[in-house]
């Protein structure tokens, strides 16, 4: 389905948040410009529309900017809401539900990893590593009250929730990567582990990820940058 | 040192010696448990709030402006808190926390939108138009993320700490002018929002600001200071407030709580 004329994303190809955005558009069939943004060189298209924040994801349809990945995501699936799938669950509680666990997600589970990442000892990534656990584990305990027994967060198809913790997932495998660190296991969160098999074969989300070759590429730059 | 999250809706203690129940309050606002909030309700909503907190506030504002009975529940948060809390609110164990029918609500902005969706034959704070919704959903996440965080720091910390918070604050506060502009209120054709329900709650804070950050919101920002002045007549916001010097009077509980001079 076309943009409906003009619509562009600025993003960084390893951000989880733009994954989160281009995973959205990509469930609605939804086609757009995708515009490369050199984070650690801000440029002008971006210092523009994201004045506030300087950041992307930004989704900018008809000259207009969006941002904050969530708000982008709901935004999407209001704007192309006749597409299916819905993105956010249709009833009140649920949609309430999957936003709060989104906000924990952002709030909680990714300050932790990314704090793993660039933590300058060996004692403060262990000590990330083990609040993403613990964030994790609640995650485990969302998953089996959300999905009540179905395969993903939002039921039978992926949802809202699903997007939120799913755009991490490539993440996680950076981690192992780089530090051999196993963040979502079968034997811990069980649940998690054959949900993030399952999101990862999903269709409508596949095509999006990037290689970890690329985000290992861009933790080692972030390192050499902000840890000293 | 007390730490809150800028999402946060966990508001800090009260000295119970000092704690005033809202129902007591000789404030301009005698109450906040207004008549429709002190029954049990047929909406069967109940909020477990705390006096002060502008998360709570936000909610009690949401559910005035849609004219739906509550009942209050005033968290002692002193005391320790409620089993009831802790059974709603197991991950952050915060207020506000809203339940309808028994069923936990979680987070003043998630909260809101709830009370939108749930009851959409009330008036609506988020506007109908997608662009406009994420616009409100951006600033709303931006009072969340800046505002509370911010100001706590102008009143708890002391020299060059507080100075960056002190211009980390006029910063806040010249961005949400520039995004206020000349409107009336910041929810545009829509009238009071999304947004001025979230940020409502924080105008009792200015004086508090304004004193430990030796600043005028007036001068630095004077079309805030004129929207926070239109707004705090506006029914739903006067009923959900306490004074300035309240506020005040509240900070000042904290900071000998936690020894800050």
């Amino acid at each position: 389905m076309a943009g409906e004329g003009d619509l562009k994303l600025l993003g960084l190809l390893v951000s989880p948040f733009v994954v989160r955005v281009r995973m959205a558009l990509s469930m609605k069939g939804v086609s757009y410009e995708y515009i490369e943004v050199d984070v650690f060189n801000k440029s002008e298209i971006l210092l523009k529309s994201n004045p506030v924040h300087e950041k992307v994801p930004v989704l900018i349809h008809h000259g207009k900017p969006i941002c904050e990945s969530l708000a982008i995501v709901e935004y999407v699936d209001e704007v192309w809401g006749g597409a299916a799938p819905s993105i956010l669950p249709a009833d009140p509680y649920e949609r309430a539900i999957a936003r709060f666990w989104a906000a924990y997600i952002d709030d909680k589970l990714f300050p932790a990893w990314i704090g793993a990442v660039k933590a300058a000892t060996e004692e403060e990534k262990a000590e990330k590593v083990s609040q993403t656990l613990a964030a994790l584990a609640r995650l485990e305990e969302a998953f089996a009250k959300c999905s009540n027994g179905k395969a993903f967060f939002g039921g039978d198809t992926v949802g809202y929730l699903d997007l939120a913790l799913g755009c991490n997932l490539f993440w996680f495998e950076t981690l192992r990567e780089m530090f051999d660190v196993e963040l979502i296991d079968e034997g811990r969160t069980p649940l998690l582990a054959s949900w993030a098999q399952r999101f990862g074969e999903a269709a409508a989300v596949k095509d999006v990820v990037p290689n970890v070759d690329k985000a290992v590429e861009h933790a080692k730059k972030m390192r050499r940058m902000f840890v000293h | 040192m007390l730490s809150c999250s800028p999402t946060s809706t966990h508001h800090p203690h009260s000295t119970s010696s000092q704690h005033s129940h809202p129902q007591t309050q000789t404030d301009r606002h005698p109450s906040n448990a207004p008549t429709m909030a002190s029954e049990k309700s047929s909406s069967d909503l109940t909020l477990l709030d705390f006096w002060v907190s502008p998360f709570g506030q936000r909610v009690r504002i949401a559910l005035a402006e849609k004219s739906l009975p509550y009942e209050y529940v005033e968290e002692d948060l002193l005391a320790g808190k409620s089993e009831r809390l802790l059974q709603s609110n197991p991950v952050h164990k915060k207020i506000p926390v809203l339940l309808h029918g028994g069923k936990p609500v979680n987070e003043s902005l998630i909260i809101v939108q709830y009370l939108d969706e749930a009851f959409p034959d009330t008036p609506s704070l988020l506007p109908s138009d997608p662009y406009a919704r994420a616009q409100a959903r951006f600033w709303a996440d931006y009072v969340d993320k800046k505002v509370y965080d911010c100001g706590s720091r102008l009143w708890k910390l002391k020299g060059e700490p507080q100075a960056q918070a002190r211009a980390e604050m006029l910063e806040i506060l010249k961005t949400l002018e520039t995004e206020l502009g000349d409107k009336e209120f910041f929810g545009g054709e829509h009238g009071f929002g999304f947004v001025d329900a979230a940020f409502a709650p924080f105008t009792p804070w200015f004086m508090s600001y304004e004193k430990y950050g030796e600043f005028k919101v007036a001068e630095v920002a004077p079309k805030i200071a004129a929207w926070a002045e239109r707004v705090g007549k506006r029914e739903s916001v006067a009923k959900s407030l306490y004074s300035p010097d309240k506020v005040y009077d509240f900070i000042g509980v904290l900071k000998k709580m936690y020894g800050i001079e």
